[in-house]
């Protein structure tokens, strides 16, 4: 049995349609990565698994459990956790988790060995206000709350959002830890960093998913050459490049701009120093997930 | 129950950690009766005023004596003739001038019918009409004191053309409509700011996915407030009865019952506010409106329900401070008990019953 399914699952609040006949499945143990911008449909989609908004159209199953019919059994077996930080800012740590502990009809204590990586971290804060957290501190601690009841299915909503690079490879590492003890996990975020440490991702624009499989397949499946250029002025570079005829896309790469194009690279070297640019330079480089989907993202655009 | 214990002390922590909140809850009643009961009051005392005694008689002299012995007037200045009275009105401080004439105590004794003329400052309506009242129960008195001392039918005529209804003191009247509005504000204000800020902070999407049912989480969030409301009530009635004087005529144990009953009515009010609304904003803003507002205009807290013209009048019976009100002064003042504040009482309970439904029926299992 599948832990997650989702079939044909579309949603639409007035005119502005949040998801569009959506459908995937998370095998058991499976790190599940739902990759997209912000207002792609990925928090309507875990509301919508999380039993907390109905679909208009289609089906899904949470540990094999309709999530319309039985939302009261998978609310007591779910993880969640919502994209917006959701504990109580004014109770401490401790109280914190131990709240959504007795909610959970359990304690602490008895599941003290599914959160001890995690609440170790903060746990030198247990007395401190929630609200007067670090960003990183506060993932964490929601981790721990939505763990605490030792649930069999993990729904994440943007969890490093807003989160320091340091905090957010650790929480990544936990996720991982996580998975080795066969949780399901399904995960978003808007990183595409992070998609590469999924075990498979889906690509979500616009409420429709562009493409699901592991990163590394989805990457090798991009043939498009891209090239890295860089020069001194990136962000006049940027809109000089993208004005330029034949380039398909140009978006910022840490200090590169990745552009794919129809054009001889070396001769767009030379009309960019006529134009005045100055420590120009390019070289061939790897596609990224980020180059995936800036092209799916134009492919979906002319469609539409 | 062990959910339920940790939820009461989870809103617990909430209440007492949040300055503002408490402020709201203890402060405001100290602040609403001490300002209504001293302040805000329609009763007044050393008024000055002036006298024109053209007569200077013994009845005269006893009349002016009995007038300024009382609390409610001071004498400022004694005047010589009719042409000082204007004056004395524009130097601002004299608010009434009582005129007799001469000859008093003859008239009085001999055609058994003798003037006074009072006149007063009538640029504040209300101020003038409460002094005259107040000038005409005197001389009312006075004349009574008199003719029963000499076995005569005489009377003293006063020439005065305003009638008021003789109040009862303010207090008694405001000690129930402040509680009603307190515990009105407290119960259902405060509960329906409580519920829609989980909302708001998305805490309610949360506990939405979690085993606890609906009922659980509405019972918990309220029932620290049903105590603390009490809590209230009692402070309220201990303040009315230590400081005003408030009596208390009727069973101290059947007030506490209905104080409980008006609370859980507030409470549900408050519960249906949060359930139609999303927003701390708005819940404060729909009880403001919808609940302070009828509570006090509506009630016969401020003006009279008899006055008011039908439709208000229908309306004031939805209202559930008329109710509690009807019910606070029946016990305190008239001493009734159970059977004289049944239906009252039964009203209440219908309304609790209803809006508790109703609220439970839209309390969303989801996010709407």
């Amino acid at each position: 049995m599948q832990p997650i399914v989702v079939q044909h699952i579309s949603k639409s609040y007035g005119k502005v349609s949040a998801l569009r006949d959506v459908s995937f499945t998370v095998g058991p143990g499976e790190l599940f990565g739902l990759i997209g911008p912000d207002g792609a449909g990925k928090s309507t989609l875990f509301r919508i698994l999380a039993t907390l908004v109905l679909a208009d159209k289609g089906q899904a199953f949470v540990n094999g459990k309709d999530v319309v019919k039985d939302y009261r059994a998978i609310r007591r077996e779910v993880g969640y956790m919502p994209g917006r930080f959701s504990l109580y800012q004014d109770l401490t740590v401790e109280e914190n988790l131990r709240f959504f502990a007795t909610i959970f009809n359990t304690t602490v204590n008895a599941n003290y060995d599914m959160i001890r990586d995690i609440y170790e971290q903060i746990a030198p804060f247990k007395d401190r206000p929630a609200g007067k957290l670090s960003g990183g501190m506060k993932q964490k601690l929601a981790l721990s709350c939505a763990l605490v009841h030792r649930p069999s299915v993990l729904f994440l909503d943007e969890p490093t959002t807003g989160v320091d690079p340091v905090s957010r490879k650790e929480f990544w590492e936990m996720l991982q830890r996580l998975r080795q003890r066969g949780i399901p996990i399904l995960v978003s975020t808007p990183y595409m960093d992070e998609a590469t440490l999924c075990d498979r991702v889906a690509l979500i624009q616009n409420g429709a998913l562009m493409r699901i499989d592991t990163p590394t397949a989805i990457v090798e499946q991009f043939s498009t050459k891209v090239w890295a250029f860089r020069a001194s002025d990136t962000w006049r570079l940027i809109r000089d490049l993208r004005a330029y005829p034949g380039v398909e896309s140009c978006f910022a790469f840490g200090e590169f701009l990745h552009v794919v194009m129809n054009a001889d690279p070396e001769k767009v070297k030379q009309d960019l120093i006529t134009e005045g640019h100055t420590g120009v330079a390019y070289q061939p480089a790897n596609a990224g997930i980020e180059d995936v989907f800036m092209a799916l993202m134009r492919a979906q655009t002319e469609i539409s | 129950m062990k959910q339920f214990f940790e939820f009461v002390k989870k809103e617990c922590f909430h209440i007492f950690r949040d300055r503002r909140t408490l402020m709201i809850l203890f402060g405001m009643p100290v602040v609403l009766i001490v300002l209504f009961g001293f302040a805000i009051t329609n009763e007044i005392r050393h008024a000055r005023i002036a006298v024109l005694d053209q007569s200077q008689d013994v009845l005269s002299h006893g009349l002016v004596r009995k007038i300024t012995a009382s609390t409610y007037f001071d004498l400022a200045e004694n005047l010589r003739s009719e042409k000082d009275i204007m004056p004395a009105f524009k130097k601002g401080d004299v608010r009434m001038v009582i005129v007799i004439p001469g000859g008093f105590q003859r008239n009085f004794i001999r055609e058994r019918k003798a003037a006074v003329q009072l006149l007063t400052d009538a640029s504040d309506p209300n101020t003038a009409t409460t002094l005259i009242n107040y000038a005409n129960a005197i001389l009312m008195q006075y004349q009574q004191e008199e003719t029963g001392m000499k076995h005569l039918p005489l009377t003293i005529q006063p020439e005065v053309r305003m009638v008021y209804n003789p109040t009862l003191k303010s207090v008694f009247l405001f000690v129930p409509g402040v509680m009603t509005l307190i515990l009105m504000l407290v119960c259902a204000m405060m509960t329906s700011i409580t519920i829609t800020r989980e909302k708001e902070l998305g805490t309610m999407e949360i506990l939405l996915v979690s085993p606890l049912r609906p009922l659980m989480i509405i019972a918990g969030k309220v029932v620290p407030y049903i105590l603390l409301s009490f809590v209230i009530a009692i402070i309220i009635l201990a303040l009315g009865a230590g400081i005003f004087g408030m009596p208390l005529k009727g069973s101290l144990a059947l007030l506490l019952l209905a104080c409980a009953l008006f609370c859980l009515t507030a409470l549900s009010l408050g519960i249906l506010i949060s359930s139609v609304t999303n927003s701390q904003q708005t819940a404060m803003m729909m009880s403001m409106m919808g609940l302070l507002l009828p509570t006090i205009l509506l009630s016969g807290f401020v003006f009279p329900i008899e006055s008011m013209p039908l439709p208000l009048r229908v309306l004031s019976n939805i209202i559930p401070a008329k109710w509690f009100i009807i019910i606070l002064k029946d016990i305190m003042l008239k001493g009734s008990g159970l059977r004289q504040i049944a239906l009252p009482m039964g009203v209440l309970s219908g309304m609790t019953l209803f809006f508790l439904v109703v609220s439970l029926r839209k309390f969303n299992i989801r996010l709407s």
